[in-house]
């Protein structure tokens, strides 16, 4: 046996081994390296060196085709959830000036009786954001736009920090009795949607989610379709989009009664 | 011819001890994370568990059984006392306290990062330096068994390795090997870390040396049970071995495929290229291989054994197995398990399916399938067969052997079979807590619950196994004659040099790590900017 020698072509047991483990790496380095990626139009792949190195997983440029953009206005404004948190007097009082010429549809108390949302004791930040995406035509509306339109962004602060400070008045439609729907409190994961409650209050509040509660039926209803048709489209990374396209019409009428009907 | 019993006794007592310690965690975690248990524990309790019940199964209970088994077999085989006897104590001591170092932090909860390390989380540097150890002393045993081997070889040129021997020393190359990925990733990725004289870790690099390890090790543990297939199994039922070629090729191709194909653990990972991955995945394809010629020459040699006592007809011959034999009935449901576990397996190694199972609970009850079920059940045979000739006491409750085995059976179907389900459901592995009352968690609530039944009856086994040692240890005195392993069918008189030595072969295994993982490592070592911050686990914040 000892006498038998090895590491020799003699040797069937060799020859058949080596061959047998180096074919079968030669035969996958081929297949995993080369036809593969060749295989797949989407990797953008050049020639046969282009294809090694990519599936050999060398770091590549990234792609200079240029990035696609939305044909419409996207959000510009950059939120951070400090953000207006620390409201000074002389600008609450500018604001309740500015906030006159609001009060006809937004009613003078920040509450509206017309549809209308209502603004008292909304976050600061979100009203500056949502002034601020109706003057720049990323959130577009014919009634609405045109008061943002002549804005500066000082008088977008200001008014911003005044609804803040005004109390958010008991909606007269109350009903406690009302249970939390299912999309609000857990959401629905297989469909990707998030509990309501996670961003807009009662589990956590998250920079510029809206304050729902009090808010007008007919004003939720008409925002969640429109974020779910594509019309409105200033929500940053499409959190609202993503989340209404996923809503049933019977979910989006839920929470628009439970909502309504919250402090 | 067993002379050294109490080495081999040491080993497999410390090795059942920290099984059963092990287990007890177990079937606890189990309960704390199944629908029984109100929400009322600590979650960081869970992950100090799951870290002892994994690094004690995984790296010291498979190791010492191995470490064991191995002397039992070189001395049984090999006809002479071991060579280097206080080696082999150092070797255990080094395990022994290694398992000690490393558990400490881990009890204390400055550990617990999962015995797969997963980095950038680091814990203390003791747990890390104790597993170490208990490689180091591991390492002996594989010097130990070569050294063994090389002199026997020495003084009996002419004669083949026999089988047992054979299929011993390829598991500790096997494990030589493979325990390099694990080291090199404590010694210059983590330990640097843990003792706070680096503060980032390259922690792609660091699971790419993991995966090194994370294959082969389940082949290492594998090995016991195979050489238990093939040279006691046949024995223990009255029969021979189909073919001692098939059973060398199974191992060989062990020691070859088994370790450059682990970056099936990373197919979700971005730090190794695509192309890496198929390969790796191709390979994988492989080991299927001298599983399905294990399999085959097992159910020959229990056929010829069947036939000898009279087992007829195409099928009839199976109902004529001792089945009263608990080697028997071990083998068989170990067998089937490894059926089940096998096919799952199929699915993880594809590059493409892996996707839908990836980090579910369907990879746990795989790998508890494989190595809790198809090769634990066979260190209880293992044990059942060695008893009586380490103690030198008679050990016949076969009636309780069965039940124990039947009820491990059981209870690991139990327990990975509603896993595999809730896992296609995307139940994440290694989670804490799951609110069952979340409507999507909520369909897994049964599942779950029968599974945390299954270790309830796991334990129960566990139990009645120690009942079963320890009324061996305890029973009469008497001679179990000598401990001898099967005979195949032909005992080959020459075997050709290939099939009786290891050199070509690991060459084999090297070259192939060299290209498998070669690039991927290379690649990961030159390239900046791939270090990111540790997260000290177990720091007080
Ligand atoms: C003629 C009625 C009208 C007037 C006057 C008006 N708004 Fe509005 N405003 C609306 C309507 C209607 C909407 C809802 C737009 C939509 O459906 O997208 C709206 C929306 C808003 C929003 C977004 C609220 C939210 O939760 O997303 C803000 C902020 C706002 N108005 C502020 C003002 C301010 C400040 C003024 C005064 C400078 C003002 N509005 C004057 C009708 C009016
Ligand atoms: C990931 C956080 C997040 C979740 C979850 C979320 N929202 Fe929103 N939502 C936002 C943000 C942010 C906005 C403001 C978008 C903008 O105009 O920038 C918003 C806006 C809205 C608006 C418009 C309010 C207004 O005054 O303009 C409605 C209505 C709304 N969400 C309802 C829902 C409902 C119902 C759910 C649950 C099904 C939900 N949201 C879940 C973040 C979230
Ligand atoms: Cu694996």
């Amino acid at each position: 046996m000892s006498e038998q020698k090895l590491f020799t072509l003699r040797n069937p047991w060799f020859g058949a081994a080596v061959g047998i483990t180096g074919g079968i790496a030669v035969l996958s380095f081929l297949a995993g390296l080369i036809w593969l990626p060749l295989a797949q139009p989407d990797l953008k792949i050049s020639g046969i060196w282009d294809a090694i190195c990519s599936a050999a997983g060398v770091p590549r440029a990234a792609p200079q085709s240029s990035v696609q953009q939305p044909d419409f206005k996207t959000s510009s404004v950059v939120l951070t959830s400090e953000m207006l948190t620390h409201p000074d007097q002389v600008s609450i009082g500018r604001g309740a000036t500015l906030a006159q010429r609001c009060a006809i549809c937004h009613g003078p108390e920040g509450v509206s009786d017309a549809n209308s949302p209502n603004l008292a004791g909304q976050f600061a930040a979100v009203t500056y954001k949502e002034l601020n995406d109706f003057k720049a035509g990323a959130r577009v509306n014919v009634v609405m736009s045109p008061f943002a339109a002549t804005m500066s962004n000082q008088d977008m602060l200001d008014i911003a920090a005044y609804y803040a400070y005004l109390p958010r008045v008991p909606s007269n439609k109350i009903d406690a009795e009302l249970a939390a729907p299912r999309i609000v409190v857990t959401g629905a994961p297989m469909r990707n949607i998030p509990p309501c409650g996670a961003c807009h209050g009662d589990i956590d509040t998250k920079a510029g989610s809206p304050w729902l509660g009090g808010q007008s039926a007919v004003y939720i209803k008409a925002q969640l379709e429109a974020f779910a048709s594509g019309s409105r489209h200033n929500d940053i990374s499409q959190q609202m989009r993503n989340i209404a396209r996923q809503m049933t019409g019977e979910e989006i009428d839920q929470v628009a009664r439970y909502y309504a009907a919250q402090p | 011819m067993l002379i050294n019993k109490r080495l081999i006794l040491a080993h497999f007592w410390l090795a059942f001890a920290v099984f059963g310690l092990a287990l007890i965690l177990g079937a606890w975690q189990m309960f704390v994370r199944s629908p029984f248990n109100a929400w009322h524990f600590n979650p960081e309790f869970y992950y100090r568990s799951v870290t002892a019940h994994g690094s004690a199964m995984g790296y010291v209970f498979p190791t010492l059984i191995a470490m064991g088994f191995g002397y039992a077999i070189t001395e049984a085989t090999l006809e002479k006392p071991l060579v280097g006897v206080r080696w082999a104590w150092a070797g255990f001591a080094l395990v022994a306290v290694g398992a000690v170092v490393a558990m400490i932090p881990v009890s204390l909860g400055l550990a617990s990062v999962l015995y797969t390390f997963y980095p950038p989380m680091v814990g203390n540097p003791f747990y890390y330096i104790g597993v170490v150890m208990v490689v180091v002393g591991s390492w002996i045993w594989v010097a130990l068994m070569s050294i063994n081997l090389m002199i026997w070889k020495r003084d009996n040129p002419d004669r083949p390795v026999p089988l047992a021997m054979f299929a011993n020393v390829a598991g500790s190359y096997l494990w030589g090997w493979t325990a390099v990925g694990a080291a090199l990733e404590i010694i210059f990725l983590i330990l640097p870390v843990a003792l706070g004289l680096r503060s980032t870790i390259d922690a792609g690099l660091a699971r790419v040396f993991f995966s090194w390890t994370l294959h082969a090790i389940v082949y290492f543990w594998l090995i016991p049970t195979y050489i238990a297939y093939y040279t006691i199994f046949p024995r223990a039922i009255g029969g021979r071995l189909y073919s001692d070629a098939m059973a060398r090729i199974s191992f060989i191709l062990f020691v070859v495929v088994a370790m450059p194909i682990g970056v099936h653990h990373l197919f979700a990972d971005p730090q190794v290229g695509a192309g890496f991955k198929f390969m790796h995945s191709v390979f994988t394809g492989l080991v299927t291989l001298p599983t399905l010629l294990t399999i085959f020459t097992i159910c020959a040699s229990a056929e010829i054994a069947s036939r000898l006592r009279g087992g007829r007809g195409a099928f009839g011959w199976v109902r004529a197995l001792p089945w009263q034999n608990p080697i028997m009935l071990a083998t068989a449901l170990s067998l089937v398990m490894l059926g089940f576990g096998g096919a799952g397996g199929i699915i993880n190694m594809s590059y493409q399916l892996d996707a839908t199972i990836h980090n579910t609970q369907w990879i746990t009850g795989h790998f508890h399938l494989i190595f809790g079920g198809a090769i634990v059940i066979m260190y209880f045979a293992i044990a059942y067969d060695l008893w009586p000739h380490l103690t030198g006491r008679a050990m016949d409750h076969f009636g309780l052997m069965r039940t124990q085995l039947w009820l491990w059976f059981i209870g690991m179907i139990v327990t990975t079979f509603p896993w595999h389900y809730v896992g296609i459901l995307g139940m994440p592995r290694r989670m804490a807590f799951y609110d069952y009352a979340n409507p999507a968690i909520s369909p897994q609530t049964f599942s779950v619950g029968m599974s945390a039944v299954g270790g309830l009856i796991l334990l129960t086994s566990g139990v009645l196994f120690f009942v079963v040692l320890i009324r061996g240890q305890r029973a009469e005195r008497s001679d179990a004659g000598a401990y001898r392993f099967s005979v195949p069918i032909h005992m080959p008189a020459r075997i050709p040099v290939a099939l009786n030595s290891f050199g070509l072969w690991l060459t084999l295994m090297v070259g192939l790590t060299v290209v498998n993982y070669g690039y991927p490592i290379a690649q990961l070592l030159v390239l900046k900017q791939t270090n990111v911050p540790a997260i000290y686990v177990g720091a007080s914040r």
